[in-house]
């Protein structure tokens, strides 16, 4: 928490160039882990719907539509440290067996209304353990994929444009603007 | 080699080397300006200055390769995808560390330096600043005053652009200053709040920066980006780049040398000064000789010093300047990373337009007038009210369309102000060579020995507690403190270790910054401090090498140098 207020102010006193600065993920030591874990095609696929499940359409693009899947493959691949890449590994299974056991059908042929009631289920269980959790314990899978799947989806382009307001040369600074319950947040 | 001969030598291109280039180029010096790292022309190389945040692979986190080549850099923030390239490769230019005291250590090796890449922030130094050392029995007096330094404040400021506004106030002397940014809403009524508590003895008002509000030649002006860190297309903010650089070009009188390590001042025993220089040309390996009248260090403090620990060591074993016993010595740093945030009601139907690259400042107000604490010196703090993004916690809510659409809006308001902190020059705290391990070019490097006292660790206690009492009478709530700890060099303000001072004996330059042992060798980069101030440094590195230069001119003029 510390760092995260921290880093929150060194964002706006340097010059902004820590893109979503304010959200944190979890484990970017590098280490000496095991073999390298590789994610597939058929990750990607279901990481795309776990996304869309996290973030669906609403009057703004869905997850899906930025290409979730291939980000969090991408940044697992290259960012995270071994120890972290194998809980995102894992997750991918025992989400679906979460699915099995819950609406005895596999993630990818679950309804849209059956993988939300699923994602709802494991985000309460998600919080609590990290809640609980002590400071050496591994992380929650699933905290990393809402995590990636918020952050993945505001700094995309249609997240940041359509989303959020993205201007991305204002011109000028207004610390008085009127706002009303509903205008989105300027993205940047 | 007539080629090989200039009136003047300038080692180093960052904020001073810019600097002492423009002033003497525009003096009619013929001046060689030597940069250890590769080119960076104003806006055509600033590759990612107009990048959005989703055109890089990995939106701007840093990979496990990229904290394997930067072991240093990603101790704290300045490791990202966005500004890689932009510091120094750690692993052809290492340095080591004294057990149990890190030292962190950001550097920007390319034409321009950490003028590309700093925070901007503006102030000039209080006249108390320059007398504490000499009235608290300190390291040593400074030998030169506020009023020495006053008409080379106003030189710079007018030159770089510096946005502000002005307060009258002893602590945090006014400059000459463009229109100010505006504080925001919440920030304004914070400010007004402190003004009644305090009785108008502590301050909150927009924090001095080189971004400019108005034109200059060649310079656009702010665009509200807040990307300067990936240099700027509108010459929005002060670097070598956009400002010093153009000018001493203009000149015709300039030559910039790129891939140029100085390894050492070359030294003439007979006349007692410095005869040029000899550089290793970082793409081939190579060894040339450059010869001048006058030699400006400007190489970054730390590299600063190591170039003297490293030039005429026949004559002094420690190197040009250590017959003080003083070189290498009183290293600082501006600690900070501690203060406190909270939240504000009563502003949900307020928000602001654009990105504005500044926060707020609070000036010193420990240990002035009659507060007395229990450690010397002070502290201001930088901060800043902001409503949250999509970053922020909803406890209540899970997943699904609703947390998105909830997240799409601005959060709650909050606000955060930070410590900076004046480190005191202790002789203990030093950089020597080490000459067992050497860079990629053969060189000796430098071996940190530095850590913070107990002055600093009951400055902190301050820095935290005084953080929260402001925002708890300004009417914050949740009001937390905070200390997510602090190694030196993390502030990226190396200063000391070749201080100016009223003797020989006891520092290694004079109140002109001429290197006692060698009279044309001037050193003004944050390696001259003799103490530290709390106020950001750079703006009196420029104010030093713009005096010093001049002073320079006018020596050579008379045949003293």
């Amino acid at each position: 928490m510390e760092r995260r207020e921290l880093l929150k102010l060194m964002l706006v006193l340097t010059g902004g160039t820590m893109i979503g600065g304010e959200l944190l993920m979890s484990g970017c030591k590098p280490g000496s882990g095991s073999g390298p874990i590789a994610l597939t095609d058929a990750d990607t696929a279901f990481l795309d719907e776990v996304g869309e499940t996290i973030f669906p359409k609403t009057t703004s693009p869905g997850a899906k539509e930025t290409g979730i899947g291939k980000l969090m493959r991408t940044i697992v691949t290259d960012c995270y440290e071994e120890k972290d890449k194998a809980i995102f590994a894992a997750g991918l299974k025992q989400l679906n067996e979460a699915c099995v056991k819950m609406h005895n059908t596999d993630f990818m042929k679950a309804t849209p209304e059956q993988r939300t009631s699923l994602l709802t289920s494991i985000d309460a269980e998600a919080k609590t353990y990290m809640k609980n959790k002590k400071k050496e314990d591994p992380n929650h899978y699933f905290t990393m994929y809402k995590q990636l799947t918020i952050w993945g989806y505001f700094t995309s382009e249609a997240g940041a444009t359509k989303a959020l307001r993205y201007i991305s040369v204002p011109g000028k600074y207004d610390g008085n603007l009127d706002y009303k319950k509903g205008d989105k947040a300027y993205s940047g | 080699m007539a080629d090989n001969n200039y009136d003047a030598i300038v080692v180093g291109s960052g904020i001073s080397g810019g600097w002492a280039a423009k002033e003497l180029t525009e003096k009619g010096l013929k001046v060689l300006m030597l940069e250890r790292g590769r080119d960076i022309e104003h806006i055509k190389d600033y590759v990612n200055a107009n990048k959005e945040p989703w055109d890089y692979p990995h939106r701007g986190r840093p990979t496990q390769q990229m904290k394997l080549d930067y072991p240093v850099l990603k101790r704290d923030y300045p490791l990202n995808e966005q500004t890689l390239g932009m510091w120094a490769n750690e692993k052809d230019n290492p340095y080591t560390e004294e057990k149990g005291k890190p030292f962190a250590w950001f550097r920007g090796y390319h034409v321009g330096g950490r003028s590309l890449l700093w925070g901007r922030q503006s102030y000039r130094w209080n006249k108390w600043d320059f007398e504490a050392n000499g009235k608290e029995g300190i390291a040593v007096d400074w030998p030169i005053r506020y009023n020495d330094l006053a008409p080379w404040y106003s030189h710079v400021e007018k030159y770089i652009g510096v946005q502000g506004s002005k307060h009258g106030l002893d602590v945090l002397p006014d400059g000459e200053f463009m229109p100010a940014m505006d504080l925001n809403c919440v920030e304004k009524d914070v400010a007004a709040r402190l003004q009644t508590y305090y009785k108008g003895l502590r301050h909150l008002f927009i924090g001095r920066s080189a971004n400019i509000t108005q034109p200059l030649p060649n310079r656009v002006g702010c665009q509200y980006r807040d990307k300067c860190w990936l240099g700027c297309s509108f010459g929005g903010y002060f670097s070598t780049q956009s400002s010093t650089l153009p000018a001493a070009k203009a000149t015709g009188n300039l030559t910039l040398r790129p891939f140029s390590i100085v390894s050492k001042i070359l030294y003439d025993k007979d006349k007692k000064k410095a005869s040029g220089v000899e550089i290793i040309d970082a793409t081939d390996n190579k060894t040339y000789t450059y010869n001048a009248k006058i030699i400006f260090v400007c190489a970054s403090a730390f590299n600063s010093t190591w170039l003297l620990m490293n030039s005429a060591t026949d004559i002094w074993p420690g190197g040009l300047g250590s017959s003080s016993g003083e070189l290498g010595h009183n290293a600082m740093d501006h600690h900070f990373r501690c203060g406190a945030s909270g939240n504000v009601e009563g502003f949900d139907d307020k928000y602001y337009f654009g990105r504005r690259p500044t926060g707020f400042y609070v000036p010193r107000f420990r240990n002035i007038y009659d507060d007395k604490r229990d450690y010397l010196r002070g502290f201001g703090y930088q901060g800043g009210a902001n409503r949250q993004g999509w970053g922020r916690e909803i406890a209540e809510m899970s997943i699904g369309g609703n947390l998105k659409d909830a997240l799409s809006e601005p959060g709650p308001w909050t606000i955060g102000m930070l410590g900076f902190g004046e480190m005191l020059p202790d002789h203990s705290n030093t950089i020597s060579l080490n000459k067992d391990l050497k860079d990629k070019w053969g060189l000796p490097t430098l071996h940190m020995n530095i850590e913070i006292k107990d002055n600093e660790k009951k400055m902190r206690k301050d820095m935290m507690q005084d953080a929260k009492e402001m925002l708890e009478a300004a009417g914050i709530k949740d009001v937390r403190d905070w200390d997510s700890g602090y190694e030196p060099g993390m502030g990226i303000h190396e200063m000391g270790t070749a201080r100016m001072g009223r003797e020989a004996k006891t520092s290694v330059l004079n109140g002109n910054n001429q290197v006692w042992d060698a009279p044309n060798v001037f050193v003004t980069d944050g390696a001259c401090m003799t103490s530290a101030s709390c106020v950001n440094p750079s703006l009196t590195y420029m104010a030093l090498t713009a005096r010093a230069a001049s002073f320079a001119v006018s020596e050579l003029k008379k045949g003293n140098l």
